[in-house]
């Protein structure tokens, strides 16, 4: 089975790095990116399955990243982290057609069943 | 414990009971003294003014006919005397001494004064000596000497004389008037005329009407009668009456007279009779004689009439100014009830805010600590269960199992940091209540489930029972759940193995709902009581956030409801959360 093509976009370098390596480990074929430009730049480039991406942000904003992703490449899903528990950000992001929001900080068993039922194309949970 | 009413927060009865009774008395004392003194002064001042007035002029009434009376008898009493005098006086000096000597003219000359004049009893000419030499009138008396009278003296002295009223040598009381005349060619002689004392009588106590056996002779008079229940009387300077009086004695005899200043004048003075009854006199000193009018009139029918218009004057300001002070009173009662309620609901709510804004600082203080907080523990998760993956996957590594459970035991710690971080955001959170009908009994059973085990484990019994079916109320289901959650979980925290807690659902009100969570545990001590609401307040010493029952507070009064405890150290504690069946009651906040 091909690995599962999962872009990480968090700010914190270092959350992003054990992730993907964590993922890696659990077979995914993860890339990590630190800013909402950046992830853009990536999907451009290479061809992702699901995207990992963190509400708060410097620069492009997770929300303004979703509605840019959901402009350019309607059918890839998109799962928000946020550190806050604000049911507000939720509820925008998944109106803005984010696949699910999920809390930080994540189990690494959940984050990765959530992404494979993203993957599988599931309906929203 | 179980069993007690339910009883709001201290923290909602404080401010109240700060209000101290006496500042509200103090303010009702001031409302009652100054509206009484704006509605009342005038009230009492008029009511003063108008009961002397009314007194002063009661009194003028009294004593106004009495000066006027004293005034026209003495202008009566002096022009009949010097009438008289001057009628003598023309007698003596148009008829010749001789023809006086004449018993017959002199019985002409006594008819016509008698007709003119009136009031005169008989005539005597008396020569130097003494000796009257000629008499006419209905008495022997010629030959009589009067040498030792003092009126006679008098007359010789002054020219001419109004005598006291005496017996004489007719032995019936009269007044004698004469007039001396010195003669040109000769002794000098005086003419005298008896006045009947029944005409001064008249005059003095019956003027106005007819005199008795004098029916051609009009005396010139005044139509003044002397005033109701007055006594008028002549006396002479040493206090003997000359006319007969009603109450002090009869003529001649000494009145028992209060001392009556003299005076030359109308006078008016209040005083005391011998008796020590007050009264009011006037009196007049009748010029160029002895006599004194005096008008004396008891002051008890003065003091009886005042009295019975007086207490109507007193009675009626007395009346409106209790009923006046009583509305006053009540009114002054009413607005300082309804000043110390407003007061009392604004301390409630400055003290709400003043709670909710302490909530707000420290929730966004903790938002903004575990905001940044969280991103290093997410990084400290993900780089320590990385570790664990790698541990894992290596197989050979030696101690591996010790390292695994090492980095377990990191993830674990981190859990519970971000527990506390997830908490302390919750804290801080606006989220939308999201209301729906909830079935407290159905929820509070959810609740318990989530404890079953652990009641069980610790023998712990739950009782839960409402005593009619609770109605269903419009909430937010996942923040009550919370709510309940927390109280209970505390419940289990206070209780030892074996212990007791019991729920109750009572409907409180038409629109309010009370769930109460008793426990029979170690309580709470009364100092704590005031502070398990606050933010970071803890007894489970290294175990609790603090942040539990203040979030439970402030989820309660989103919800439109409100939280109280009481609780008895050894005895046990009880929640009571009262919620509004409708949603709305309360300020949400």
């Amino acid at each position: 089975m091909e690995a599962l093509r999962v872009l990480i976009v968090d700010d914190e370098h270092e959350w992003v790095s054990a992730l993907t390596e964590r993922l890696g480990l659990r077979g995914f074929a993860a890339r990590g990116v630190t800013d909402g430009e950046a992830a853009l730049a990536r999907l451009r480039a290479d061809p992702f399955d699901v995207a990992l991406v963190d509400v708060k942000m410097p620069g492009l904003g997770g929300l303004d990243l979703v509605q840019a992703i959901k402009a350019e490449w309607p059918e890839l899903p998109v799962i928000l982290l946020t550190g806050h528990s604000s049911a507000r950000d939720a509820e925008r992001g998944l109106a803005m057609g984010a696949w699910d929001c999920l809390l930080k900080p994540v189990q690494i068993d959940d984050l990765v069943r959530v992404l494979r039922a993203a993957a599988r194309g599931e309906v929203t949970p | 414990m179980a069993g007690d009413a339910p009883k709001p927060p201290a923290a909602d009865e404080d401010p109240v009971e700060l209000i101290s009774r006496s500042r509200y008395r103090r303010m009702l004392l001031r409302v009652v003294l100054s509206v009484s003194a704006v509605a009342l002064l005038p009230l009492l001042t008029m009511s003063a003014i108008a009961y002397y007035q009314y007194q002063a002029a009661f009194r003028a009434e009294l004593t106004r006919p009495m000066v006027r009376f004293a005034e026209a008898g003495k202008q009566s009493l002096e022009s009949f005397l010097s009438e008289r005098l001057a009628a003598l006086a023309l007698v003596l000096r148009e008829t010749r001494i001789d023809e006086l000597r004449d018993p017959a003219r002199l019985d002409s000359l006594l008819v016509g004064m008698k007709q003119t004049f009136g009031g005169i009893v008989d005539l005597g000419l008396i020569d130097e000596q003494g000796v009257q030499v000629a008499y006419a009138g209905p008495y022997a008396l010629t030959g009589r000497s009067y040498a030792g009278q003092p009126w006679f003296q008098e007359a010789l002295a002054r020219g001419s004389c109004v005598s006291d009223v005496f017996l004489g040598y007719r032995n019936l009381p009269h007044i004698v008037v004469a007039v001396h005349q010195e003669l040109p060619a000769g002794p000098s002689v005086v003419l005298r005329a008896t006045i009947d004392t029944d005409v001064f009588h008249w005059l003095v106590r019956d003027r106005g009407t007819r005199r008795p056996g004098q029916e051609s002779v009009c005396l010139r008079c005044h139509s003044l009668a002397v005033p109701p229940f007055s006594d008028a009387f002549i006396i002479n300077d040493d206090g003997v009456l000359q006319t007969p009086s009603r109450l002090y004695g009869d003529v001649l005899t000494r009145a028992r007279l209060p001392a009556l200043p003299l005076s030359t004048g109308t006078e008016l003075v209040e005083t005391t009779d011998a008796d020590g009854s007050p009264v009011v006199a006037a009196w007049a000193r009748i010029a160029r004689s002895p006599f004194t009018l005096v008008l004396l009139s008891p002051l008890e029918p003065l003091h009886a009439g005042w009295r019975s218009l007086g207490r109507e004057l007193v009675l009626f300001p007395s009346i409106s100014a209790i009923l006046i002070l009583a509305i006053i009173i009540g009114g002054g009662i009413y607005v300082v009830r309804q000043a110390r309620e407003e007061d009392r609901k604004r301390a409630a709510l400055y003290h709400k805010m003043e709670y909710t804004n302490k909530l707000a600082a420290i929730g966004r203080l903790g938002a903004g600590v575990a905001h940044e907080i969280n991103n290093p523990l997410a990084i400290i998760t993900q780089k320590a269960g990385l570790l664990r993956d790698l541990l894992t996957i290596s197989a050979e590594l030696p101690s591996r199992e010790r390292m695994v459970d090492l980095i377990d035991s990191v993830l674990k710690s981190a859990e519970r940091c971000g527990g506390i971080t997830h908490r302390l955001l919750g804290f801080a959170k606006h989220m939308d209540v999201q209301r729906e009908a909830i079935d407290l009994d159905l929820l509070l059973r959810e609740v318990l489930g989530f404890l079953e085990k652990e009641a069980a484990y610790r023998s712990i019994r739950i009782d839960f029972a409402h005593g009619h079916e609770p109605p269903p109320i419009l909430s937010d289901r996942g923040q009550l759940q919370q709510v309940f959650l927390n109280i209970i979980n505390n419940a289990f925290a206070a209780v030892e193995d074996g212990g007791r807690i019991e729920i109750d659902i009572n409907q409180t009100g038409s629109n309010e709902v009370a769930v109460s969570i008793a426990d029979n545990g170690i309580g709470i001590p009364e100092p704590q009581l005031e502070q398990i609401f606050d933010p970071f307040f803890t007894t489970k010493k290294g175990a609790g956030t603090g942040l539990g029952l203040s979030i439970t507070w402030g989820i309660v009064q989103k919800l439109g409801g409100q939280i109280g405890v009481r609780s008895r150290v050894g005895e046990g504690t009880c929640f009571t959360v009262t919620l509004p069946i409708d949603g709305e009651s309360g300020q949400e906040r």
